[in-house]
């Protein structure tokens, strides 16, 4: 259960820095730890404590394996936050090219 | 071949379409339009093809297994009304906006690359609607996430640039939520497959669990959609990404991601309760008024538009909210309608920015002199929206408000006759000042746009004013699978199982 807890703590973390910052590279460095925190917590699901590989081999009793899937989809995850974060940082260059900072008080070209 | 087996093509063909376009576009003179033109054309013949399959099919249903691994233990691809009408909306748009931008693109560099991000993002949105798993949901819906971030910034001016950083940052986070609502459902029912979950959900019922699900994806798709407090993405997202992709964005994109996916998770999947559909009107309605208040005081056009677009899917949420099928072909039948007439104001918008060069409805003045086709096809799409007798929008407003004097809900029905006027007095506004009144002197010698962007605008207009049909009986079975799919509600599970075992 504390594994969960701290799970949850990393999340808050995260969204801590993409309410509350104020320089974009921060705030993708918060987005980055709420996708470690979801990542985690989905890999923390399928895992048994004690567990063993989830390989069938033949003379082996089918006891006690870690859930392969979850594994399987956080890899799927973890490239598309690749993705999503390479975008971001690019995008927070062509910004300070244009704007010449980071700070997203100053960048309000666009308003409500 | 059997029919199963087109049910794929729908992500084939945009996902080798941007391949082969970003591989070839830039080195053989105009065939990134060919690709493109040629995709958006299959795809339409696909998805109205689709629509003849599934009247044939005995229960309505189609299913198409990849790889040969067998449901709920492999992913499947699920052909059902509701699907086959959300395939038909986003194809329609994406067919007309891929030729209206064969001619609007002109003014960006580096088409091929825009049309890359085009055909990806296309891709998802098919691939969300035809998936019959949760995951791969998720999947799809970051693929045209990510493509629609990359498209907003696409001008890479300043405004742009931080347009797409804000709506890449918001969409990300209600990502994570959506993904944190399926690593929940995962651990409780041990299983992706849409219908395997739901059938284990109506087994093993759980007292906590799905409210705090349903929140996670109340906020996540609730943002994806752009309900009134997870809205203030847009104003900023919409207007600022290249014409076409406006039309795309407003007109599909949040329909698809947002309205799409929470209907079918909440209807099919989780079961919808009473309170959630309170919720779900609530939303509505507060949607659709506030943000036709604030559409009043815009004087940029296509911000303007971005407001209504809230606007209109606040009508979609109402309507779904009542949960009689009445009220759901309602709210199902103004999210086609709002698809067009959105479409066609944003090429509109376009229309006027390639030829005049502002967005700004003060420097506009007497267009309708020097560009006929525009200003007639937006006045037919300003009707539309604000709800006058002939033409589409009036039929699927009138149904929605219907609906809620039904069921007894009086008030909703006077929130949504309100916002309609409202709706009606901001687009007179956008009338009045860019196409009515004298024109301007230093517009005289404006030309009308070129011929592929007035055969888009024009069609779609031809539509706006023919929608009313799809209610005639012979057309009516279209809207109507649609609807009995989410008037199913959980029986969905028996019915794609079933189907998967023939």
């Amino acid at each position: 259960m504390g594994l969960y807890f701290l799970c949850l703590a990393l999340f808050c973390v995260g969204l801590y820095g993409v309410l509350r910052k104020r320089n974009l590279v921060k705030i993708i460095i918060g987005l980055a730890i709420i996708e470690y925190a979801m990542n985690l917590f989905f890999v923390l699901l399928g895992y048994r404590f004690h567990g063993r590989a989830p390989i069938d081999a033949q003379d082996q009793a089918i006891l006690n394996m870690v859930d392969p899937l979850p594994q399987a989809l956080v890899l799927t995850s973890i490239v598309i936050g690749l993705g999503v974060t390479a975008l971001l940082i690019s995008i927070a260059i062509r910004i300070y090219e244009k704007y010449g900072t980071f700070d997203i008080t100053k960048i309000r070209k666009l308003r409500g | 071949m059997k029919p199963a087996n087109i049910i794929p093509l729908f992500v084939i063909v945009p996902l080798a379409a941007a391949f082969l376009i970003s591989l070839l576009g830039k080195y053989v003179r105009r065939f990134s339009s060919a690709a493109i033109s040629l995709s958006s054309v299959l795809l339409l013949a696909l998805s109205l093809y689709s629509c003849v399959l599934l009247k044939s099919a005995p229960a309505k249903v189609l299913v198409y297994k990849v790889g040969g691994w067998i449901p709920p233990f492999g992913i499947c691809m699920v052909l059902d009304g509701l699907t086959a009408f959300m395939l038909v909306t986003v194809n329609l748009v994406a067919f007309f906006v891929a030729i209206y931008s064969l001619a609007y693109m002109n003014k960006y560099t580096d088409k091929p690359k825009f049309f890359t991000l085009f055909s990806l993002m296309v891709c998802g949105m098919n691939g969300l609607i035809i998936t019959g798993d949760l995951f791969n949901l998720f999947v799809f819906l970051e693929i045209a996430s990510i493509a629609s971030y990359a498209l907003v910034a696409f001008g890479t001016e300043a405004e742009e640039l931080e347009a797409s950083f804000k709506y890449a940052i918001m969409g990300s986070v209600a990502s994570a939520f959506i993904f944190l609502g399926i690593a929940f459902l995962y651990g409780f029912t041990s299983t992706l497959n849409m219908a395997d979950m739901a059938a284990v959900l109506n087994n093993k019922p759980n007292l906590w669990l799905l409210p705090f699900v349903s929140v996670l994806f109340l906020m996540g798709f609730g943002l994806k959609a752009a309900l009134v407090p997870f809205h203030a993405w847009l104003p900023d997202a919409h207007p600022s990404a290249p014409a076409s992709i406006s039309a795309m964005l407003s007109g599909v994109l949040i329909k698809a991601l947002g309205v799409y996916a929470l209907v079918r998770i909440f209807f099919n999947i989780i079961g919808v309760t009473h309170t959630f559909l309170t919720i779900l009107m609530f939303l509505g309605a507060l949607s659709m008024v506030a943000a036709v208040i604030l559409a009043l005081s815009q004087w940029d056009f296509k911000r303007l538009l971005a407001y209504h677009s809230i606007s209109q899917i606040g009508y979609i949420f109402l309507g779904i909210g009542l949960g009689t099928p009445l009220g759901i072909l309602g709210g199902l039948f103004h999210l086609f309608n709002h698809s067009l007439f959105k479409s066609l104001l944003f090429l509109n918008s376009g229309a006027i920015d390639y030829a005049v060069g502002t967005r700004d409805l003060r420097e506009m003045g007497g267009l309708n002199k020097v560009m006929p086709v525009t200003a007639g096809t937006s006045l037919v799409a300003s009707l539309s929206i604000a709800g006058i007798p002939p033409f589409n929008g009036f039929f699927s407003k009138l149904i929605i408000i219907i609906a809620c004097i039904q069921k007894g809900y009086l008030g909703y029905g006077l929130c949504a006759v309100i916002a309609s006027i409202l709706t009606l007095a901001s687009f007179m506004k956008v009338q009045k000042y860019a196409f009515f009144g004298q024109l301007k002197g230093g517009f005289t010698n404006i030309k009308e746009v070129p011929w592929q962007m007035k055969f888009s605008m024009l069609c779609l207009a031809i539509m706006c004013i023919a929608g009313g049909v799809m209610l005639l009986p012979f057309l009516k079975p279209f809207l109507k699978d649609a609807v009995n799919v989410l008037v199913e509600g959980t029986r969905y599970a028996e019915i794609v199982m079933r189907e998967v075992v023939r």
